[in-house]
């Protein structure tokens, strides 16, 4: 098990390595932050300063060489346009960004997870067909394109909703949230409903089969013959048995969330961090760039590691050794 | 939200604008980096700083330049700029102003960490500073400078006690933001808003708020739905397919101005055999370089429908131009007319040059930078095909755009030009042969080069006369003009959006203050 | 259709055709999808315009309602978008490039993909297990953003786009057809193939490949559609191709900050052009997947 975990970490290390070098090599091939950051009328003096300032004027090796000292230290270099750590502008707007994707896991269990069951249960209902065929839609609506259709039909046509934007938040441990106000909850609703499309078809799917398959268990049969009422088989015992696999999965679904809601924050004016990394792209604000795709792919190798592990402590038909 | 929308009804029905005045919420477009007025020369920082912080001269909203911490600027010898300084003026934390804090300040300038875009370009031409008396500081340059007071507009004073060795962290915790100005710092949530309260002890006009919070709504569409919502008062760079939309809408009003930001087409006059972008009707290269010839630079710049694109493209937010400065604005050459809308008479320009065919070229711009820019583009990629000038467009990022332009990648392409009110600065900018040495012509990225117009302009360069000055530099422009060293399309207008009770006073400058919105009857 | 009397012996493919042809959804799906592909190839001859002739745009039949009549004597059906380009041409030429970009970078990507995988399952070994490693680490990654940064580093373009979207769904085949090839593999004739010391590239080309083929197309149907989708999310976003030939996402990025001010058809009809194309390709990929797939069959 030592041997596995270190060998793991060893490979996860390894790609940490390569995508820090990718990433770097890949934000410094595109455009010249100099030109964008400048003022326009700065003369050639001026704009050699600023390439000084920035530390731009060292060789690519030698700059590669002092982001990763700086990296090994915990710091990601500085925002060329805020002059503050790339980290903590990232950190700042994180909450809202958790806040978006935690409510679009929960939107999704809440609409997923009762259309999943009946579909279930009454496989061959027309209802079943309509919700299966709905989740296809699910699938395929490229989210953006939904976003844009709720704006126009929640907040123009209706007004119910405010179109865009955070709304009014509340301090909570140190962080502001929007869940905690009237105005925040009405701003976060649509964002994250639309977040949660793709979701819901996931869970409806993931639902259904778990539910025919647990129907046919033994236990369930036992139940039945025990003379159970349905409503008690599907809720305890049915329920209990697929809430693991949809959990498992949501959780996993996480990582690809955050990294989404680029899309919606994009369309929705989130001020999360999937806006800042398209607002630092814009003005090759190169620190944050390459911050912040190191940050997700730390995440990923971590929710991929763990779930590993957990795999392999729960399942041990799953070998250590991996794959054949 | 309905709820929301009914109390504010009843609140502006009732009349209890009154009780709102206290208080100003607003909502720019572009977001503040950062609070310390050195760190980086951009438009939305300057317009925090200018509410937090003074300058020697100010600017009224036409740019004309005003007393500030200075009550008057006298040239006491050819070199030598003496500025008076306006007695009994403190900061917000008590601190007195006295001429060693403006020498401190221009001392501060080249020296700030990490800086982007710094100021230093102002304090440049600067050799040595006097503080002949606590209330009297002379500034000494090389040679004869006229615009060393219109530099000065840029350069906020800080305080020496306060502010030695103060880093930009410091400054944007809100800790060191500390001023001369109408508004003191009470709370700065990076990117998101500043909030501010007002500094009874200002010198100026007195604000009208005793609250503010500054808000950075950086969507077009948020912004717009945030002040129809009622959640902000007032909202700046109305986007332009919003505009007649709230021009019908009568809980709001909108205040504009003509502002100083010319749009215009750049072109290669670098090339002489060719130029990558422009090709015969068959995609054959071309020998020589059209765009050297000046019948076909003015037959592209007549083929260009310029009322159309103000009309249509930018919905009346825009003042067609064939020139850099708009009416009323120091160096505006009277008289001077827009290019008048021929295609047959740009066919015939076209032929006369030996391109009875029209050839073929691709218009770059950029896709994020300037209101409408990509549909400006493409508009004029119709309008130049419709004279035989097969145009192909291509818009890009800023990001990748402005780096190829300055390479001089392009044939023809869109850029914007906010102006400082005064020739010289178009001039030097963008028509001065480029120079890596004088620093002339460092945003001529079509490297227009006239040793001729270089020479006027340095004369007058050393001219103090304002009079003569600006009677030279509008000779100097209109050769400029005349020869199409470039092709100006239009000068934006800058739009601010206020919900009824409020009232903007719109600036030429871009900037948005609050200090400049006040109750409206 | 499926009523039609059935032949008495079926060879494998009637069986297919017949099994495909039971779901009247799958059917509706291809049939529209027939027609979305037949629009697309002759958008030239039946556009009402040429969108991309820029002499033929005029600003000032810019933003015109549905159905109103043009400076040029054109009906636009679906109005027009700010350059005064009709958007019914629009759309239709929009599809020929969502289609381009959603087949060409499947097509690609199945190819580099069904390679690399067929690799991994014949070789074994290190390479197998650096193969697959590649694919766990490129399916553990967002696909949004692999692409966003793929395309924030090349530029736009088709060609950049249909690159990027190779990169990120090469996995896919890759996977599929390695597990498809590891079971082929143990076959007896495979062993007999290998007896015969047939070359490895005719063992690998000429019998496991077709043998993977079934859920390789399967996979490329669904991939299809999420590569229109992502060539739309992109382009929405300014990362994909340039204005003037502008795909389904980018028309309904264009008429985006027109919704507020109530010019819907801007953004509304590209999208349920988009909408209609994906979700008829995902249903008949889902029919596909239950006729191919064995382990379904009861």
């Amino acid at each position: 098990m030592a041997l596995y975990l270190l060998r793991r970490l060893m490979q996860s290390g390894f790609v940490l390595v390569a995508m820090s070098l990718l990433v770097f090599l890949g934000v410094y091939a595109v455009g010249d932050p100099v030109e964008i950051l400048i003022s326009p009328d700065a003369d050639q003096e001026e704009r050699e300063r600023a390439v000084r300032a920035l530390g731009l004027d060292l060789p690519l090796w030698q700059q590669y060489a002092v982001f990763v000292g700086r990296a090994l230290q915990g710091d990601l270099g500085r925002s060329f346009v805020f002059n503050e750590p790339a980290i903590q502008l990232i950190l700042q707007r994180m909450p809202a960004t958790l806040e978006l994707a935690f409510g679009s896991m929960f939107i999704s269990i809440l609409i997923g997870l009762p259309l999943g069951l009946y579909a279930g249960l009454k496989p061959e209902g027309r209802l079943s067909k309509t919700i299966m065929a709905g989740s296809i839609l699910g699938f395929s609506l490229p989210s953006f394109w939904v976003g844009l259709m709720l704006i126009m039909l929640f907040a123009v046509q209706l007004g119910w909703l405010p179109s865009t934007g955070r709304g009014e938040t509340a301090l909570l441990f140190g962080t502001r949230w929007s869940f905690l106000t009237a105005d925040g909850l009405a701003h976060i609703l649509l964002p994250a409903i639309n977040l949660s499309l793709f979701k819901i078809s996931l869970v409806i799917r993931l639902t259904r089969a778990g539910v025919r398959e647990t129907m046919l268990m033994d236990y369930v049969k036992f139940a039945r013959a025990k003379g159970l009422t349905p409503f008690r088989i599907t809720f305890v015992h049915v329920f209990k048995n697929i809430m693991i696999p949809v959990v498992t999965v949501l959780g996993l679904e996480l990582g690809g969330t955050i990294a989404f809601s680029v899309v919606t924050e994009s369309v929705f004016a989130w001020p999360g961090m999937g806006k800042l990394i398209i607002d630092s792209i814009n003005v090759l604000d190169r620190p944050v760039i390459v911050a912040y795709l190191m940050m997700i792919v730390l995440m990923f190798i971590i929710i991929n590691l763990v779930v590993d592990i957990v795999y392999t402590l729960l399942d041990p038909r799953v070998r250590l050794e991996g794959k054949a | 939200m309905l709820w929301k929308a009914a109390a504010i009804g009843l609140a502006l029905a009732a009349g209890i604008g009154a009780a709102h005045a206290q208080n100003l919420t607003m909502a720019v477009g572009a977001p503040v980096t950062s609070l310390d007025p050195h760190y980086h020369q951009l438009s939305p920082n300057n317009a925090a700083a200018s509410m937090i912080y003074s300058r020697l001269v100010e600017t009224d909203n036409l740019a004309r330049m005003q007393p500030g911490l200075a009550l008057s600027w006298t040239a006491v010898e050819p070199t030598v700029w003496e500025f008076k300084l306006r007695p009994g003026i403190r900061f917000h934390n008590g601190r007195e102003f006295t001429a060693d804090d403006v020498a401190f300040t221009l001392a501060r300038i080249p020296n700030v960490p990490n800086s982007p875009a710094s100021f230093t370009t102002f304090v440049r031409p600067i050799t040595r500073v006097e503080v002949v008396d606590p209330l009297t500081i002379r500034l000494h340059t090389a040679t004869p400078y006229p615009l060393l007071p219109m530099d000065m507009t840029n350069i906020f004073i800080l305080d020496r006690e306060t502010h030695e060795g103060a880093t930009t962290e410091r400054f944007n915790s809100g800790e060191l933001a500390v001023g001369t100005g109408p508004f003191r710092m009470v709370r700065h949530a990076n990117g998101d808003r500043i909030e501010l309260e007002r500094n009874d002890q200002y010198f100026g006009e007195r604000p009208a708020f005793a609250r503010v919070a500054y808000r950075m709504i950086t969507n077009d569409s948020a912004r717009t739905a945030a002040l129809l919502a009622g959640d902000v008062d007032v909202i700046d760079q109305v986007p332009t397919a919003d505009i007649a939309r709230l021009r019908r809408d009568n809980r709001v009003s909108l205040q504009e101005i003509t502002g100083l930001r010319m749009i215009y087409l750049s072109l290669d006059h670098m090339r002489e055999d060719g130029s990558p972008f422009i090709t015969d009707n068959d995609g054959r290269p071309l020998p020589r370089n059209p765009l050297k010839d000046l019948r076909v630079r003015r037959a592209l710049s007549m083929a260009i429908d310029r009322p159309a694109i103000v009309e249509r493209v930018m919905e009346g937010s825009a003042t067609a131009t064939g020139q850099f400065l708009a009416q009323g604005i120091h160096s505006h050459i009277p008289g001077y007319p827009v290019p008048r809308f021929d295609t047959e008479g740009a066919r015939r320009l076209l032929a006369e040059a030996g391109y009875p065919n029209g050839f073929r070229i691709t218009l770059h711009g950029p896709n994020d930078r300037y209101p409408n820019d990509a549909r400006i583009i493409q508009a004029i990629g119709q309008m130049w095909t419709r004279a035989g000038v097969r145009t192909a467009v291509e818009a890009q990022t800023w990001a990748t755009f402005v780096g190829r332009a300055g390479r001089q990648e392009f044939s023809a392409f869109l850029l914007g030009w906010g102006m400082n009110p005064d020739g010289s600065h178009p001039l030097r900018n963008l028509i001065a042969c480029f120079n890596r040495d004088t620093g002339l012509g460092a945003s001529n990225r079509g490297r227009y080069c006239n040793p001729q117009l270089d020479a006027g302009l340095a004369a007058s360069s050393q001219n103090l006369d304002p009079a003569s000055r600006e009677q030279q530099l509008i000779a100097l422009e209109r050769m400029a003009l005349d020869d199409v060293a470039v092709i100006p399309l239009h000068i934006q207008t800058n739009v601010w959006a206020a919900r009824r009770g409020f009232t903007v006073t719109p600036r030429a400058d871009e900037l948005t203050r609050a200090q400049d919105v006040r109750p409206a009857n | 259709m499926s009523a039609t009397t059935a032949p008495r012996v079926e060879t494998p493919f009637q069986r297919f055709v017949s099994e495909f042809f039971a779901s009247k959804l799958a059917v509706l799906g291809l049939v529209v999808f027939t027609i979305i592909v037949l629009v697309a190839l002759l958008a030239p001859l039946i556009a009402p315009q040429d969108p991309y002739d820029l002499a033929v745009l005029d600003i000032m039949d810019g933003r015109l309602e549905p159905g109103s009549v043009g400076g040029s004597g054109i009906t636009h059906w679906l109005g027009t978008d700010d350059q005064g380009r009709d958007m019914l041409s629009g759309i239709m030429y929009g599809l020929r490039i969502s289609l381009v970009v959603g087949v060409g970078s499947a097509v690609i990507a199945a190819a580099v993909g069904a390679t690399l995988g067929l690799l991994a399952a014949y070789v074994g070994g290190k390479t197998d297990t650096l193969i697959m490693r590649l694919v766990d680490l490129q399916l553990s990654f967002p696909a949004i953003l692999a692409a966003l940064m793929i395309l924030a580093f090349l530029g736009k373009g088709i060609f950049n786009v249909v690159f990027a979207i190779v990169v990120v769904e090469w996995a896919y085949y890759a996977r599929t057809v390695r597990g498809n090839a590891l079971v082929e593999r143990q076959r007896e004739y495979i062993e007999a193939a290998r007896c015969l010391a047939l070359p490895p590239r005719r063992i690998l080309f000429g019998h496991l490949l077709p043998n993977c083929l079934p859920p390789l197309i399967v996979v490329g149907t669904m991939q299809i559609a999420r590569a229109i989708a992502l060539e739309a999310t992109l382009s929405f976003l300014g990362l994909g191709v340039p204005i003037t030939e502008p795909s389904l996402g980018l028309l309904i990025s264009n008429g985006y900050e027109y919704m507020l001010s109530g010019k819907y058809w801007i953004s509304f009809y590209p999208g349920i052009a988009l909408l209609i194309t994906i979700v008829s390709i995902n249903l008949v990929g889902d029919q596909l997947r239950d006729v191919l797939n064995p382990r379904l069959k009861k």
